[in-house]
């Protein structure tokens, strides 16, 4: 469903890959590998259609997603490195600003069951910024339980979490695959869904 | 805190929000960020009212003189008081990640943009325009002028709010900070400026004001029409 | 022979059009302004009401006329860039706007020192001044706004962004700013009466061509060292003759 091809990105000054080319359907991981500096980051930046690509084109469902741009956006989540939520207001409040923009229904029963799933029971209504990093990485990767997009675009997610959680985010990922979703992400962790062969691209 | 909490939450229990809906789900949004961060709001507000209070200082008490130059003293320091205000628009989204996932909503950005445009001249432009008459009481302007004043702050400082958005996503993330949008922004804001002080001098001459109260109307128009959309092609180039 | 346009919108190919360019327009400008420059202080008959302090006129009208030239022909390059993503479209841009700021400043300046002897003072709010200073500001704005930006792709798109909206709003800002100076009754530097001497327009039109080949020439030099730098990692820079030595 999601199509790459001859995709080639320039930083600045230089290029950072050029020729690339795959795809990603239903119920497929994709881990993005390079060293640092290596274009991972622009990659999903690119997929997610914030960068031009030097060269080559990207495809949702066969078109290119610059033309689709907000129907794409409505099938996908982007989680890069920053949290994306609002420290003055709390869990329960992100939750549902990014359900409103995002354009699907929550109400506080599923937000505050996604956030107990998280491991965040009470504290679903303190402000975030009370909250440690990892606790607020997990209000951030509680959007993709109430969401319903399939392509999940995944930047380093495991980043400040404890071994409790990346576990719970291995069994996200499985039953979002399960589900016919879809993952590309990058990570400097181990990470393994079990019964799934993880697909790796290399840009180094 | 709890009667807020049911603002952001209502609004999400039906399924998709009308375009209205989304609007004003930005502008509660961006509203009660501002009221948890208050020092924000008053520094602005503080800044205003300094900048009109050096001018006495700076130029003698004598009440003719301060009363033929209040309203390009007020008019001037509401535009200061903007260009610095601007800086707040996007830079908090930009920090904490939260413009990035307002570019990726399956939404119209330009919708987007004009929420928070709106939101933020309630909380940075609204005050200007109900403490000027305070101001201008400092400098022995009549009621008419005062009421003048009002209409034209009114009309002129959205236009301000929307033409410095332009410059604000332009900026965003530059070390220049308010200076750069100020240089970039002031230029364009002149034409402003002397319709909004003309006014209250056509009046005080005993003038009419409706050709200048009229032109602001049109730029608020065509500001209304046009920045959203500027505004958001600005911000997809600076979050490549 | 069809000349083929598209081959020079690379910077590779526009580089050597470029270079081979320069010394047509430097030349052509120094003759020019030689011939203008004599035509307006030597030949050029004394004014009636202005005597000799008119002739700075020669030099300030066409840049007054250049600097709002370059303006537009920038904003346009910009424009393209943005659209069809074109490098040397914005390289172009970025190449123009220095030089149309100096036209700008010496636009004010030989105005100031034309208002001088009339009025009595360096500056007065003419309305078409005052209109110059907003100009050069937003020169000044587009300038500093490219040179804040490190990217040298969102500097580009950035700016030309700027720069198409600066040129929309200049005819607004023209209108408010006559506007403003009729109201108060400011004063108005112009040429007196609508007939000139022969010689005075032969003048100003040489002028004005000596200004606008000089501003070719030193832009075109300038997009080619943009366009080294842009491209200083190619292979075809570093087998230049000039990069090589």
């Amino acid at each position: 469903m999601l199509e790459i091809s001859e995709l080639a990105c320039t930083r600045g000054d230089h290029r950072l890959f050029s020729g690339l080319s795959f795809s990603l359907s239903e119920g497929e991981l994709l881990q993005v590998e390079g060293v640092n500096g290596s274009g991972k980051t622009s990659l999903l930046r690119t997929l997610c259609g914030f960068m031009m690509p030097e060269a080559g084109v990207v495809r949702w469902r066969g078109e290119d997603i610059r033309k689709l741009r907000e129907e794409y956006h409505a099938e996908m989540i982007y989680l890069g490195h920053l949290n994306a939520i609002k420290d003055e207001l709390n869990a329960l409040e992100n939750l549902h600003i990014n359900a409103g923009l995002a354009g699907y229904a929550l109400d506080d029963k599923q937000a505050i069951a996604a956030l107990r799933r998280m491991g965040l029971r009470g504290r679903e209504t303190l402000p975030v910024k009370v909250l440690s990093q990892g606790q607020r990485r997990r209000v951030a990767l509680a959007r993709l339980l109430v969401g319903n997009a399939p392509l999940w675009i995944l930047d380093e997610p495991l980043t400040a979490l404890d071994v409790g959680a990346v576990i719970l985010m291995q069994e996200l990922i499985g039953e979002h695959l399960a589900n016919k979703g879809m993952v590309i992400y990058t990570t400097h962790q181990p990470l393994e869904v079990a019964g799934v062969v993880t697909r790796r691209l290399s840009l180094s | 805190m709890s009667s807020m909490d049911k603002s952001l939450t209502a609004g999400t229990a039906k399924d998709k929000l009308s375009l209205f809906g989304l609007l004003g789900l930005v502008i509660r949004r961006d509203l009660i960020l501002a009221m948890r961060r208050r020092a924000d709001v008053l520094t602005t507000l503080v800044f205003f009212v300094m900048v009109v209070s050096l001018f006495p200082l700076g130029v003698g008490p004598e009440l003719d003189m301060l009363r033929k130059m209040a309203p390009g003293v007020v008019w001037v320091a509401a535009l200061l008081a903007s260009m610095l205000s601007l800086v707040r628009l996007f830079s908090a989204d930009y920090l904490d990640g939260t413009l990035e996932q307002l570019l990726l909503a399956p939404q119209p950005l330009s919708l987007l943009v004009l929420g928070k445009i709106i939101a933020h001249w309630m909380v940075s432009g609204l005050p200007l325009v109900l403490m000027a008459p305070v101001l201008g009481l400092q400098f022995d302007m009549s009621a008419q002028a005062l009421w003048v004043l009002i209409a034209t702050l009114l009309l002129g400082t959205p236009i301000l709010s929307m033409i410095g958005a332009v410059g604000a996503a332009l900026t965003l993330g530059l070390r220049g900070g308010g200076v750069l949008v100020s240089l970039l922004v002031l230029p364009l804001c002149i034409p402003v400026l002397i319709f909004g002080a003309g006014a209250v001098e056509a009046v005080t001459s005993g003038m009419s004001v409706v050709s200048h109260l009229s032109l602001l109307g049109a730029m608020m128009l065509l500001a209304l029409v046009f920045t959203p959309w500027v505004t958001a092609q600005a911000l997809r180039i600076s979050m490549e | 022979m069809a000349i083929n346009w598209f081959k020079y919108s690379a910077p590779t190919a526009f580089y050597g059009l470029a270079g081979k360019l320069v010394p047509w327009f430097a030349w052509s400008s120094a003759i020019l302004f030689a011939i203008g420059l004599y035509i307006s202080f030597f030949v050029a008959p004394t004014d009636a009401t202005q005597s000799e302090a008119y002739r700075i006129m020669f030099i300030h009208v066409p840049t007054s006329i250049l600097s709002m030239f370059i303006y537009l022909v920038m904003a346009f390059y910009a424009a393209v860039g943005l659209v069809f993503n074109t490098r040397l479209s914005s390289m172009m841009a970025t190449a123009l706007a220095p030089t149309g700021a100096l036209f700008a400043f010496i636009s004010l300046w030989t105005g100031a020192m034309w208002g001088k002897p009339m009025w009595g003072a360096w500056w007065v709010w003419d309305a078409r001044l005052t209109s110059e200073l907003i100009l050069l500001f937003l020169y000044f704005g587009f300038i500093a706004l490219h040179a804040s930006i490190d990217d040298p792709r969102r500097a580009d798109r950035a700016a030309a962004l700027l720069a198409i909206v600066g040129s929309v709003n200049v005819p607004i800002i023209y209108f408010s700013v006559k506007w403003w100076n009729t109201l108060h009754q400011g004063s108005t530097i112009k040429f007196s009466g609508t007939s000139m001497h022969i010689a005075m327009q032969q003048a100003l039109f040489t002028m004005l061509l000596a200004c606008w080949t000089y501003s070719v020439a030193i832009s075109l030099l300038r997009v080619r060292s943009i366009v080294l730098e842009r491209e200083r990692n190619t292979q075809w820079v570093a087998e230049l003759e000039e990069v090589r030595s």
